[in-house]
């Protein structure tokens, strides 16, 4: 590939466009301040998620009332929902890392539709501030839980319909940055750059892509229905006027369910590229990453029944789901097979990536197997609507895509700001991080398994250990983001400048300068290798 | 700033975003026809004669202006790809009045129901029972969220027209005439499937 000589080009945290400052930024539409735009309003927003977690954690701590009351409790539950799935999570890696780094890495110079994506960043801003007016306005904070189920949604006097048309614009955001995605990478790769050449994180945002497409709809669809039963009484999900809850509960899912695989691919993407360049190998099984991708997200459709278990179908749909959802275990198992063979017998680089690449196996496993206990059918039934659900969550979710995306974030932010962090801090952060993690999610597992109920303010005194252990867990993990992010932020003054490939990898945003120059290319490469081509 | 999409124009990239787009419309009334089987399903006598309470000749006009506006705007594409300026504008106009024309429709069938007290949260159709509940309330909300989607179509055609009349868009520059082209389509489209589902099958 060729190493681009373009010191001359200003780059794009310096270029001087039509408008000034701010303006400079909000009203641009170069894909990499767009990244940023996202990465700034994401963060802000993960950071009140967590603290209000962290609130959530103090309130457990002991039995009765704490700190909190249990209508506040309620509502920070649903607003630490709503916040970190539909604004954090959700638009996490693609909006930030995908709008930053796919045009690069299939060698373009922008997204297909460059204003469409500065629009969905406004669509973004937007569905986030409907979600925190529903706090300050009307009766009351919405106290329904992320998941709006009806027919509580309708009936409680908190101020829902602000917080569920936020949710609806927030997935047309989604919707528009998935389309513009998958019209990138359809029609802006490089010359040569066929499909089996392309990098993997383009290819998980790929799938990824589709989902989006074609999972949003639903529920947007659904939320509008819920917003139209509270205003008119339509009467779609109220038993009283002949409607069906448990309709709204498997519309839900069938967005809510795929939209899993919206964060968790892209997160694999991320680890597909981190692994690799660590090793100085070429990635083991690329065919196959490829097709689990693709494999993820079409099963991925046919699996939201495991949401249901108790909630009463027939047991032809039961055994149907549980045994899908073992299904799409399969090609997450390929993939985390492959990234281990990679591994084998490599000269391993440990660095703060690796590390992160590391602890996101380790927690996604754990994850992974402990959703299997809960897809079986037996099983699921002690288990539902536990603390062990929560820690299945967490550890998938926040395990899974925010362990990537942090180490997205270290991989990536030389080639992003141009800078190199301090690595010592970063391990330190991590490590921290990692205990904090444990700790707090690992006491949920056995909460749940002694039968503590999700969403509960108080509990009983056999719970108390746990919730101890779990609780000072939170505020471990809390001090290693602190301590991770305030290196980021440092390191960005006090950080040496960044080579354009610090860490030897090979796929095409290490060709060209840290921070990359405006139009990202001089000349748009021509691609003759595969993506990870080490000898 | 200045980025590729503005440099280089590709109508193709263009169009599959617009064909992408209208794959999410269809999965939004998607879920709404799967609702409405699934009540349709459990409450068949219920439906059989509500539905025999809505004016078939209206939707068939209905249809049928919806059928020609679609034709007239495809005829407009054809127009000034034949570099006709005129001809396009023309029947850019009569597919604004014919979505006007359904849209006057359905307000004085609406009308209609509302004069007989039928509305979603009525105290009148809730004595009906259950299953009138229902087909109204799906009748309501699915034509209502199409007639906005008519709304919306009918606001971008608009918005073409005076490109055109600008000469922003001509034989040689047409894609953003095509794609609300292809959108008017998918609008006459669900309307062919909502028409049987709520005034034939009785």
């Amino acid at each position: 590939m060729i190493t681009q000589n373009s010191n001359e080009e200003p780059s794009y945290l310096d270029y001087k466009g039509k408008y000034k400052g701010i303006f400079g930024w909000i009203l641009s539409t170069d894909h990499k301040r767009i990244g940023l735009l996202y990465l700034f309003s994401i963060m802000s927003f993960f950071v009140i998620g967590a603290t209000i977690g962290l609130l959530m954690k103090f309130e457990l701590i002991a039995p009765g009332k704490t700190i909190i009351t249990a209508q506040t409790y309620n509502a920070f539950f649903t607003l630490h929902g709503i916040i970190m799935i539909f604004a954090v999570v959700i638009p996490g890696l693609p909006a930030v890392f995908g709008n930053f780094l796919l045009p690069i890495m299939i060698g373009a110079k922008d997204v297909a539709f460059p204003r469409l994506n500065l629009l969905s960043w406004y669509f973004y801003v937007t569905g986030v501030t409907l979600v925190l007016i529903s706090q300050f306005t009307g009766q009351g904070p919405p106290d329904t839980g992320w998941t709006f189920y009806a027919p509580y949604s309708f009936r409680t006097t908190g101020n829902m319909l602000p917080a569920v048309f936020g949710a609806f614009v927030l997935g047309f955001s989604s919707i528009l940055t998935g389309l513009n995605f998958l019209v990138t990478i359809h029609r802006l790769r490089a010359p040569g750059m066929t499909w089996l050449k392309m990098p993997l994180f383009p290819w998980t945002l790929y799938a990824t892509g589709w989902v989006q497409l074609l999972a949003t709809p639903i529920i947007g669809i659904t939320l509008l229905m819920i917003a139209a039963e509270r205003v008119l009484h339509i009467g779609f999900f109220d038993p009283t006027l002949g409607g069906d809850p448990l309709l709204y509960q498997h519309l839900f899912w069938t967005y809510s369910h795929p939209a899993v695989y919206i964060m968790i691919l892209p997160a694999m993407g991320a680890i597909s590229e981190i692994i690799p360049t660590f090793c100085h190998k070429t990635i083991f099984g690329y065919n196959f990453i490829v097709a689990s991708s693709i494999a993820i997200a079409f099963v991925g459709y046919f699996i939201w029944g495991h949401h249901m278990f108790t909630s009463g179908m027939s047991g032809t749909a039961l055994y149907t789901f549980s045994l899908l959802t073992f299904i799409v275990a399969i090609p997450s198992a390929i993939k985390v097979f492959n990234w281990i063979s990679t591994m084998h017998k490599a000269s391993i680089d440990l660095q703060t990536p690796f590390y992160w690449a590391v602890g996101f196996l380790f927690v996604f496993m754990i994850g992974g197997f402990s959703g299997l206990v809960l897809g079986s059918l037996a099983t699921d039934i002690h288990l539902h609507n536990t603390h062990f659900v929560v820690a299945h969550f967490h550890f998938i979710v926040f395990g899974g895509t925010g362990y990537a995306f942090f180490g997205a974030m270290h991989y990536w932010y030389p080639k992003i700001t141009g800078k190199m962090y301090d690595s010592r801090w970063a391990n330190i952060g991590l490590i921290i991080f990692f205990t904090g993690f444990i700790t707090l999610y690992g006491a949920m597992f056995f909460l749940g398994m002694k039968g503590m109920p999700r969403r509960y303010y108080d509990y009983d005194e056999i719970f108390h250990t746990g919730n101890i252990i779990s609780s000072l867990g939170a505020m471990v993990m809390y001090f290693g983001l602190a301590v991770i992010i305030i290196n980021l932020v440092a390191s960005l003054k006090n950080g040496r400048k960044a080579p354009s490939d610090p860490w030897g990898g090979k796929t095409l945003e290490w060709t060209i300068p840290s921070p990359p120059p405006v139009e990202n290319f001089n000349e748009i490469p021509v691609i003759t290798k595969g993506p990870y081509n080490y000898k | 700033m200045i980025s590729t999409a503005e440099i280089h124009r590709d109508d193709e990239t263009s169009k599959t975003g617009m064909w992408l787009f209208l794959f999410t419309e269809m999965l939004l009334f998607g879920g709404l026809f799967i609702v409405y089987s699934v009540y349709r399903y459990r409450n068949p006598v219920a439906f059989h004669f509500a539905a025999q309470e809505l004016s078939v000749v209206i939707g068939t006009i209905n249809t049928i202006i919806l059928l020609v506006s679609s034709a007239t705007i495809a005829m407009s594409i054809t127009a000034i790809q034949k570099k006709n300026k005129k001809l396009a504008l023309l029947l850019l106009g009569v597919t604004i009045l014919l979505g006007l024309a359904f849209l006057v429709n359905k307000y004085f069938e609406w009308g209609e129901h509302f004069k007989e007290h039928i509305y979603p949260g009525s105290s009148v159709l809730a004595l009906r029972g259950q299953g009138d509940v229902l087909f109204y309330g799906l009748y309501f909300f699915m034509t209502g969220l199409h007639a906005l989607h008519i709304i919306i179509g009918l606001v971008f055609i608009i918005v073409i027209a005076t490109s055109i009349l600008r000469d922003k868009i001509d034989s040689e520059n047409h894609v953003l005439l095509e794609n609300s082209g292809l959108y008017w389509h998918l609008v006459d489209l669900i309307w062919i499937f909502l028409f049987p589902l709520f005034y034939l099958i009785t």
